[in-house]
């Protein structure tokens, strides 16, 4: 650990939902602008935890600080992306962000057209989402997450249904991102593709951080 | 305050321009309306003075039906893809929501309310005999009524299993002090032999009683995991 403080510090964080615990007393300090690849097999927590982390899954126990606040009060620092695209079929890409810019109170279509240019899709695309191919539906999603310029991302999958082409696209995006000073949690089955860009890899299981590695090979595992 | 109903007026042009282009919900509830004004003409087969005691219930009946299609549509499209997720995890408030859900519902069941009013006068042969422009206050606050509950009871159910069920079991009892103001005041516009006064007293109180209580707990149902 360095001497910076920690831009996410998550304390023995329980969450159960009924009977089962999604997460089983999670604690793990994050340091601001690297890239952190979460894996573990389904049902390991991944996903809850980067719920818990966005403000969407309240911990039954523990707690969880962003910059020193909680999820929610931190909410504009967050970018979400989730397994689903988080956007209207109905609507074309540009609309769907014009209607979420003002979310954040961000004025005029400037902004849209530049996130939605920056990850490979043209703004001026009148289809409606749900006409999208898989892959440019996960890049307008991750448009949606960035618009409001967040310091830390959180991305469910952003590789799934995507093809190696596009999925290696999006590595360098969130390369980029990362050297720009983002701190970025991806949760992924497709580890291999991070290899060399992640800066850890955070090992879950059975809802506890069982390991924490700098390469994608974990001491005495296969 | 500003933020919020600029959020807020975002968002129903939104739900606007959504049901514009699916009419889901509106093609629904015509379809309903319209089942209910001929299946009732053909049943009573009324004459005209009969037909203004009865008709102030079967219009709202008919129209509190057609509401619930609109009601459940409402949240079902936040549902796909999860957006209602990318509203949660954003800074804009939980009001601005659920006022963009309520006046959106409004705006859909006056416009059903408008088409289907000049088939019941004449599948009912109807001619009002009280005071007619009473019948817009009690228009607009009887919807309202309605599309208030409804619009957070539809919230409520929307993370249980059988949401569509769900819905008319939360909203008919709580609606009943609603739906005795309409009909009692549209009879006794109809017939003229009574002040509509006391029950648009009535659905006012309702209105005022019933949005604030669902804008001061909206933000736990949105919230809610």
């Amino acid at each position: 650990m360095t001497d910076i403080p920690p831009i996410i510090t998550v304390i023995n964080v329980i969450k159960q939902f009924g009977r089962f615990a999604a997460l089983r007393g999670v604690t793990a300090e994050f340091e601001s602008g690297k890239l952190y690849a979460i894996l573990g097999d389904n049902g390991a927590g991944k996903t809850t935890l980067l719920r818990a982390l966005a403000g969407l899954a309240r911990p039954t126990r523990g707690e969880i600080a962003i910059l020193g606040k909680s999820p929610k009060a931190a909410c504009r620092d967050l970018g979400y992306m989730a397994h689903p695209s988080l956007l209207y079929d109905e609507m074309s890409g540009i609309e769907n962000l014009r209607y979420f810019a003002r979310l954040y109170e961000i004025a005029g279509d400037g902004r849209s057209r530049q996130v939605i240019r920056a990850v490979g899709l043209d703004p001026d695309l009148t289809r409606p989402v749900g006409q999208y191919s898989q892959g440019m539906r996960q890049r307008m999603s991750l448009a949606r997450a960035v618009l409001h310029d967040p310091k830390i991302l959180l991305l469910d999958e952003p590789f799934s249904n995507v093809d190696v082409h596009s999925a290696r696209e999006m590595v360098g995006l969130l390369k980029a991102m990362r050297d720009a000073g983002k701190t970025i949690f991806v949760v992924t089955h497709q580890a291999s593709l991070l290899e060399g860009v992640a800066d850890e890899f955070v090992w879950m299981q059975a809802g506890q951080i069982i390991d924490r590695t700098k390469g994608l090979s974990r001491m005495g595992v296969q | 305050m500003n933020s919020l109903w600029s959020i807020a007026l975002a968002t129903l042009a939104k739900d606007i321009r959504l049901e514009w282009r699916s009419k889901d919900a509106l093609n629904s509830m015509l379809f309903f309306s319209l089942l209910v004004v001929v299946i009732f003409s053909f049943s009573f087969d009324p004459l005209a003075e009969e037909s203004r005691h009865i008709v102030g219930g079967l219009i709202w009946v008919a129209f509190l039906f057609a509401a619930v299609v609109a009601l459940n549509q409402t949240w079902a499209r936040e549902l796909r893809n999860q957006v209602l997720d990318a509203y949660r995890v954003s800074p804009a408030p939980a009001n601005a929501l659920f006022l963009a859900k309520a006046l959106g519902n409004f705006i859909f069941v006056s416009a059903l309310e408008a088409l289907m009013t000049p088939l019941f006068v004449i599948f009912y042969n109807l001619r009002v005999l009280g005071p007619a422009w009473q019948l817009l206050p009690i228009v607009i606050l009887g919807t309202w009524a309605l599309v208030v509950n409804g619009t957070f009871f539809a919230a409520m159910s929307l993370r249980t299993r059988s949401r569509e069920i769900m819905l008319p079991l939360l909203l008919f009892p709580i609606s009943i002090p609603a739906v005795l103001g309409m009909v009692n005041a549209t009879t006794s516009i109809l017939t003229g032999e009574a002040s509509a006064h006391f029950w648009l007293v009535l659905l006012l109180t309702y209105d005022v009683v019933f949005t604030t209580a669902c804008l001061g707990f909206f933000g736990l149902v949105l919230h809610a995991e």
